[in-house]
């Protein structure tokens, strides 16, 4: 894992002082609230409807046991015993006091933690694939290249002030489970025809209010010009992207605008001018970063373990935990555990102190104390032996987070909504519940298959609605919750939008609404090896619009 | 004219208060300062800003209320979620008020 160097502590420890300062001016009157929101909206601070909320960094979702511990004492010591994991592998906490703030600062910089970049017109905290360093088909660990982005970005002068906010994705792996399609750049690595890595880059891709596919401006970049080519972008966008309407900022209406061709060309000359210059950094430095995430000692084991083989015929829940959360490790006898953060009836991506404790002993036992957060709001253990998983597997049970739904159709997405967010229209967390409830019974989940179901509170789309097989966006109807229903949406390599089936459904109705979408999809599917996206994609909408709206 | 109360967030720890005197904010909106007409609101604001310069509070804003049952009630669901001073749902197993935490 990545270790503060002396830069970065002295950066974050001076940015706590200068907060403290900042908050006590702002409780002594010395500074109005117009003077204060920019400054604690940098430090990751909002003010939402119950209390203020704070986004805490957890850079590309990496998460060493020792920091999920320290993000559980947060949790008891300055909240409410619990925090929100969101769609960005950020955490939230949802009832910090403002005069508290500075020593929950303090205590995250004790573990290298921070609030920075999670809010404001910058470059956000960049995600990246949650099976980074694992996963059996990746080329190459792009949180290699996150942090590079990290250092590269924090503080950028030129970059703090950009037209909106600005975030990016990165996977090391073609098959892509880091959204990369739908953020302002998104990164795929690839190789050339020599065989050499480098990265497709995409841009202005993204969600919200105008959701749009990113274009590839640049099929193949070689790895070593990443930061130059990033430069480019980010020139070209902080010169010519909107600051005139906050709804046409995003460097998704530029290039839109622009035309995905003429907008490559304008980098390609920008970044021509600066290539060979000092931005890319040396491979000496590109060494030293990689080998914080070079791989942990992995003990040489036969890729068949029979007494894992046995338990997971013994034992029906155990294979079926199995089947759903557990995922293809690149070392032979390894396994990737997901640990899921959606029980039935309970809330996407909360997690208590206490299974935040569990979670870090168990890291500490199972996983070589590593931990990682993923965009779908669960946590994932990215070293177990495939001979611990049992045993594993047991403690989950006790801890409550060993429901079997990865991917399927409880493991649903959704934002705070309401119920915390000042800027919804309507409830996120209630609607998932009921979702989850009628949909309890697990064996019906692994009939129904792979199926991602996201829920929003906004236009924000913070819940990524837009690009859930099956999407549900809040609106407010006269002071009513209603639910807007989008099918077809997906977030992979062949990332693509939702489509409106029609009129909103209500409250009540939503849920029905998703059950006669799921038999319909069961009806006609031409066996159960057709996942429901596939089905969508073969049939299209008019059979679901039939189905919902007949009886109405 | 419909009832009016002034509500706005606590700027110490965020909490969502409403003006109850001329100078006192309370977490419970029952004990919220009613307006009947203009004038009324006008003091209500003007109480607010009061407030807001002198680091109390911070985003006071005009609602609507309803009288019945001897008391009132918020109009639409982000004010009755507001009011129920918590999410309308459970968080999980273990959370807890922060004024329940002995740390
Ligand atoms: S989508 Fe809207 S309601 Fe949900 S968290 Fe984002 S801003 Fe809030």
């Amino acid at each position: 894992m990545y270790r503060y160097d002396e830069f970065d502590h002295r950066f974050v420890a001076q940015r706590v002082e200068q907060f403290r300062d900042q908050v006590q001016r702002r409780l002594s009157g010395e500074l109005s609230e117009d003077e204060f929101k920019p400054l604690r909206l940098m430090n990751g601070l909002y003010l939402q409807l119950h209390a203020y909320m704070l986004r805490v960094a957890i850079p590309y979702g990496t998460l060493s046991a020792k920091q999920m511990r320290k993000l559980a004492y947060i949790a008891r010591r300055y909240d409410r015993g619990f925090g929100h994991f969101t769609t960005r592998q950020n955490i939230q906490y949802n009832w910090p006091k403002l005069n508290e703030v500075p020593d929950l600062l303090a205590d995250l910089a004790e573990v290298e933690m921070h609030a920075i970049q999670t809010s404001g017109n910058c470059i956000r905290n960049v995600t990246a694939d949650h099976y980074a360093g694992v996963a059996g088909d990746e080329i190459e660990d792009p949180r290699v290249y996150a942090e590079m982005i990290r250092q590269w970005s924090t503080l950028h002068p030129e970059f703090s002030f950009l037209p909106r906010k600005f975030k990016v994705a990165i996977t090391g792996s073609p098959n892509d489970r880091a959204a990369v399609r739908v953020h302002d750049i998104g990164l795929r690595m690839v190789t050339n025809e020599a065989g050499e890595p480098g990265f497709e880059v995409i841009v202005g891709g993204g969600q919200g209010r105008t959701p749009i596919i990113g274009a590839t401006i640049r099929k193949f970049l070689p790895k070593q010009y990443l930061l130059s080519y990033l430069e480019a972008i980010l020139r070209v966008y902080n010169m010519l992207g909107r600051r005139d309407n906050i709804y046409k900022a995003r460097i998704k209406i530029l290039v839109k605008e622009t035309g995905a061709e003429k907008f490559a060309e304008l980098v390609e000359r920008e970044w021509q001018a600066i290539k060979d210059t000092p931005v890319d950094l040396p491979d000496a430095e590109v060494e030293r970063i990689a080998a914080y995430f070079a791989p942990p000692a992995y003990q040489t084991l036969g890729a068949y373990q029979p007494s894992f083989e046995e338990q997971r015929l013994a034992d029906r829940d155990f294979a079926a935990w199995v089947r759903s959360n557990v995922a293809a490790h690149k070392q032979p006898g390894y396994s990737i555990v997901n640990i899921s953060l959606k029980p039935e009836g309970g809330v996407p991506g909360d997690a208590s102190a206490d299974q935040m404790d569990l979670v870090a002993d168990l890291a500490d036992r199972y996983s070589l104390s590593e931990v990682r957060v993923s965009h779908m709001q669960n946590l994932v253990l990215p070293d177990v032996r495939q001979t611990d998983l049992y045993d594993l597997w047991q403690a989950l049970v006790e801890g409550e987070l060993a429901t079997a739904n990865i991917g399927l159709l409880g493991d649903i997405i959704a934002c705070p909504g309401l119920d915390y967010c000042n800027l919804a229209n309507a409830r996120s967390i209630p609607v998932s519940q009921r979702i989850g409830r009628r949909f309890a019974d697990l064996k019906r989940q692994h009939d129904i298959g792979e199926l991602t179901l996201n829920i929003s509170g906004c236009i924000n789309a913070c819940g990524h609605h837009h690009v859930g097989h099956i999407g549900l966006l809040g609106v407010d109807k006269k002071g009513e919750e209603f639910y807007q229903i989008t099918l077809g949406g997906r977030r992979d390599e062949q990332a693509s939008v939702g489509r409106i089936v029609g009129p909103a459904f209500s409250t009540d109705q939503v849920v029905d609404a998703v059950e006669t979408i799921v038999n319909t999809y069961l009806d006609r599917r031409v066996d159960a090896d057709e996942r429901f996206i596939d089905t969508v994609g073969r049939i299209g909408l008019e059979p679901f619009k039939e189905d919902l709206y007949a009886t109405h | 004219m419909s009832l009016k109360i002034v509500t706005a967030n606590r700027l110490r720890d965020g909490a969502v208060v409403y003006l109850a005197g001329s100078a006192r904010w309370s977490e419970r909106l029952r004990d919220a300062r009613r307006a009947t007409d203009a004038a009324e609101t006008d003091a209500l604001l003007a109480a607010a800003e009061r407030a807001v310069a002198a680091q109390e509070v911070v985003a006071p804003y005009l609602i609507d209320v309803v009288q019945a049952d001897g008391t009132i009630h918020p109009v639409g669901t982000r004010e009755i979620i507001r009011a129920s001073r918590g999410p309308t749902i459970k968080p999980p197993v273990g959370s807890f008020r922060q004024d329940e935490s002995h740390v």
